[in-house]
């Protein structure tokens, strides 16, 4: 010990604290699979924090070890310490540097938000390219932000004063464009329900094309809600009485768990579906098949009152799947009438 | 090695016969000393703590399998409502603040009794009934919309229950906003004249913070439950979405007050560390002022922070980057305070007592809680997280690894001192060993259940989680044994331990300088404080007149 200098030792450490943080960083295994364009700026910004956070472990872990055992009592020595009570530059020193690192993590996790989409609502319309500080508001006749909204009017969709105020929305490479396909998601007691407005269709599971560009405007029926797919990285709650929406492209054809995570009731557990994303011929023969089955349904139920279908008797498969009651399936779609 | 020279002649030795110390009985009365008050918060709370300690124990069992085996869904969310609102509002805060707060702050500034003797004792008479009305709700089904208890849930769901259960909190804040009042009139104006505020133990500091922080955030969660009262029982909608209410604005009043609660939990302990660090280390506390000014400004910078728990919700842009930014800041007082003890422990003679262990313990995961909250506190990565078990894993690391140890480290620390008698040492370690080991089993594999897709607050879960949360129920029950060693130890140490001296630890804050337990008002004559609470290995220096010399260095 006594040759070499202290310096040195300090020198070694920290390389080797370094490249252990980095190696952490980026072999923790921690996540689940990505599958959607938000996922790698997730978790890219994870992989930096698990460095840093590895690299101040281990620095002041390993500080209290090596304290504990070098500074611990010997026996019969009844003594106090060194009398120290503070050293103004080392509390400069270790109050400035995490003073940057959590400055820095606050710039780099703007940069990742708006990135994902976070500044650009549709209620607020487009966003400039790149800036996160700008936002554009949204010109009278520039409703095409949401022309599949607009456009149609079937019973089930919310109106355009619903327009979602909160959530994740288009980034800045979908620009201001309105996006491929918009899904209505309703959470209800303990179910997912994901209506179509442009085709009718209404589902129990979301299915959406790969590499296309799918808005969800989200609501919820009776209590707090909070949609969630692990896999995309995403999370936005459905809130009764208010509209929000989250906006992503997949990017990997599979079939991922959607997540309810906001306490719900006593079967808030049971409250899971699926999101199947489709190869886009997969998603045009589901939409097509879909949509013959259920021309006559949902998308005319209020107006023509069909005799043959009603929404609780279409959705009593699924119903009985997810645990629900038909009575509150008849509720959801009463309300919205 | 006394603080203090009392100028008198009567030699502190001397036993003062009879009626100057409190009898067993006096712990179930209406008492107005601060001492019995803060015995009454402290056993209050553990019992407390182990009713909330069975329901957690509960839950587990029933998570040791995917679907709900046992426990009605309904009475899983009753559990969990109540082991959350138990936890923090009937253990760790009346424990932390009530307990140590009301028994040491007189001591420590050198006062004969707190400011409002009866007004402190109304304060803690508050919280036998909150719990008894808590417990009450069971029978009406239980509170189950989670101890936040957003509406509409909370408005749907045990009607009877949940209002049983907002009027327990109320009564529990109530009794925060007296104690704080109390607790800032008597750090203020009853110090002992001789004291500088430089000479003012950082635990006093903290309480200090702690309470100021009670008295603005207090009010405001009150006004949220009293809202949500109304909407449940006498028809108005202020939070019901389909009459015009509106179910964020609640979110917003709740979380003003409950986060800045995470500092009204872990302040206090930061105090007690700061205490026990220095006595068994044998050294000066490393940047007292450092310490002392980051408690305030946690105190400050906490009331800014609280949206950090609404990203998902409804919650606007900037406001999701504000509050990113405002809880990244918390981490740097809060770093300065962890450095600072670790620089305490450099250069020192570590004694591993069990108070110490405790503290070390505290010490080494609360570096793994904050490291966790940074990562939550950013508003991309909680959009991932939020509501799931990382978040759960997460303020376990803090609320037990960090106040709970706290709250053991103050037991051992100060046990001699209220009671007169040493606590087991061999136990006590057992107890550590036990509740180091549980913690991490029960709390670390959490972190990756939340980040695979595991949400909290679930009786039933996907399969593919089964293994780990089979490891995290395995981890509850070393923590449930590991409760055991203790509640024999301070049972069997009260009764018949090895009596304590004076001052056992060789400590230099006040309230070491009066007998083991303290008379009653305290001290027979007020001490005069001669040098600073933590000025260890200086007795050459500063203490010297005042004894023999001590055993040189």
């Amino acid at each position: 010990m006594k040759q070499i200098p202290a310096s040195l030792l300090t020198l070694i450490a920290g390389i080797g604290i370094t490249l252990i943080s980095f190696w952490v960083g980026q072999h923790h295994n921690l996540l689940p699979e990505q599958a959607s364009e938000q996922a790698p700026l997730v978790d890219n910004f994870f992989n930096v924090m698990v460095t840093i956070g590895t690299g101040l472990f281990l620095v002041v872990e390993g500080a209290i070890v090596l304290f504990i055992i070098q500074f611990r009592q010997r026996k019969g020595d009844e003594s106090d310490g060194v009398p120290i009570e503070g050293s103004f530059s080392l509390e400069v020193l270790w109050t400035s540097i995490p003073a940057i690192i959590v400055v820095g993590l606050g710039v780099y996790s703007v940069v990742v938000y708006e990135q994902m989409g976070g500044f650009s609502l549709s209620a607020h319309g487009g966003m400039a390219h790149g800036h996160a500080s700008v936002l554009v508001a949204q010109a009278p006749g520039d409703a095409a932000v949401t022309p599949l909204i607009s456009e149609t009017t079937t019973p089930t969709e919310p109106t355009p004063t619903d327009a979602p105020q909160y959530g994740i929305g288009a980034t800045p490479l979908e620009g201001s464009q309105a996006a491929d396909l918009v899904v209505n998601v309703t959470g209800l007691q303990y179910a997912w329900i994901f209506n179509y407005p442009n085709s009718g269709i209404t589902a129990g599971e979301l299915h959406v094309p790969v590499g296309k560009d799918v808005q969800l405007i989200i609501s919820a029926q009776d209590v707090i809600h909070s949609f969630w797919v692990p896999q995309f990285r995403l999370k936005q709650d459905a809130i009764p009485g208010q509209t929000t929406e989250l906006r992503f492209v997949a990017t990997k054809p599979g079939t991922y768990p959607v997540v309810c995570t906001e306490l719900c009731g006593g079967y808030h557990g049971s409250m899971r579906s699926e999101v199947v994303v489709h190869s886009p011929e997969e998603f045009d023969v589901w939409l097509h098949e879909n949509q013959i089955a259920q021309a006559s349904g949902v998308a005319q139920t209020v107006a023509v009152n069909p005799v043959d279908l009603t929404p609780s008797e279409f959705l009593a498969p699924y119903a009985d799947a997810l645990g629900i009651q038909s009575e509150a399936i008849a509720s959801l779609h009463s309300h919205h009438s | 090695m006394t603080q203090t020279y009392l100028p008198t002649d009567a030699p502190p030795e001397q036993p003062q016969p009879t009626p100057k110390v409190w009898k067993w009985y006096d712990y179930f009365t209406f008492n107005t000393d601060h001492k019995v008050i803060g015995i009454q918060y402290l056993v209050t709370a553990f019992v407390f703590y182990l009713i909330g300690g069975l329901m957690a124990v509960a839950m587990r069992l029933e998570l040791s399998t995917p679907n709900p085996d046992w426990l009605d869904p309904n009475l899983y969310n009753a559990f969990m409502t109540n082991h959350g609102t138990i936890m923090i509002f009937l253990w760790i805060v009346p424990s932390a603040i009530g307990g140590f707060g009301n028994f040491l702050i007189p001591l420590m500034v050198g006062a004969r009794d707190m400011a409002f003797p009866k007004l402190n004792a109304i304060a803690f008479w508050l919280n036998p009934p909150a719990g008894a009305l808590l417990l009450l709700s069971f029978i009406f089904g239980g509170a189950q919309a989670g101890w936040t208890a957003y509406p509409p849930l909370s408005l749907i769901t045990a009607p009877i229950a949940q209002t049983l259960w907002i009027l327990s909190i109320v009564l529990v804040g109530t009794s925060s906003i007296l104690g704080s009042v109390n607790f800032v009139i008597t750090i203020l104006m009853m110090k002992v004249p001789s004291m500088k505020w430089s000479q003012l133990p950082l635990f006093c500091w903290a309480i200090l913070a702690t309470s100021v922080l009670a008295l603005l955030s207090t009010p405001v969660l009150a006004a949220g439950l009293v809202l949500l009262l109304f909407d449940i029982n006498f028809g108005t909608s202020f939070f019901k979405p389909d009459a015009g209410g509106n179910v964020v604005i609640y979110q917003h009043l709740f979380w003003f007050y409950s986060h800045p609660a995470v500092y009204l939990m872990i302040l206090p302990i930061f105090g007690i560390m700061s205490e026990v660090i220095p006595v068994h280390a044998r050294k000066p506390i490393f940047g007292y002022k450092a310490i002392a000014y980051s408690s305030l400004a946690i105190c400050i910078v906490g009331l800014f922070v609280w949206v950090h728990h609404m990203f998902t919700s409804g919650t606007p842009p900037w406001m999701r980057i504000f509050f990113t930014i405002s809880t990244l800041i918390v981490a740097v007082p809060t770093g300065v305070k962890i450095f600072g003890w670790v620089a305490t422990l450099w250069g020192g003679k570590i004694r591993f007592t069990s108070a110490m262990l405790f503290a070390i313990g505290l010490l080494s995961m609360f570096v793994v809680g904050g490291l966790g909250g940074v990562t939550l506190g950013t508003a991309p990565f909680d959009l991932h997280v939020h509501d799931t078990y990382y978040v759960v894993g997460h303020f376990h690391y803090v609320l037990f690894g960090g106040s709970v140890f706290g709250i053991y480290a103050g037991i051992y620390h100060w046990f001699p001192k209220i009671t007169g008698r040493m606590m087991n040492e061999p136990l006590g370690r057992v107890h550590f060993a036990l509740t180091f080991v549980g913690t991490h089993l029960t709390f670390l594999p959490m972190h990756q259940l939340g980040l695979q897709g595991m949400p909290r607050r679930v009786a039933m879960y996907d399969p593919q989680f089964t293994a780990i949360n089979q490891l995290c129920t395995i981890g509850a029950f070393v923590l449930a044994a590991s409760v055991i060693p203790f509640a024999i130890n301070v049972i069997w140490s009260w009764i018949s331990g090895v009596k304590a001296s004076d001052n056992p630890w060789n400590a230099l804050t006040l309230e070491w300088t009066t007998s083991s337990p303290p008379l009653i008002e305290n001290w027979e004559v007020l001490p005069v404080v001669t040098h600073g609470p933590y000025e260890y290995g200086k007795d050459n220096e500063t203490l010297k007149g005042l004894e023999e010399a001590a055993p040189a260095i």
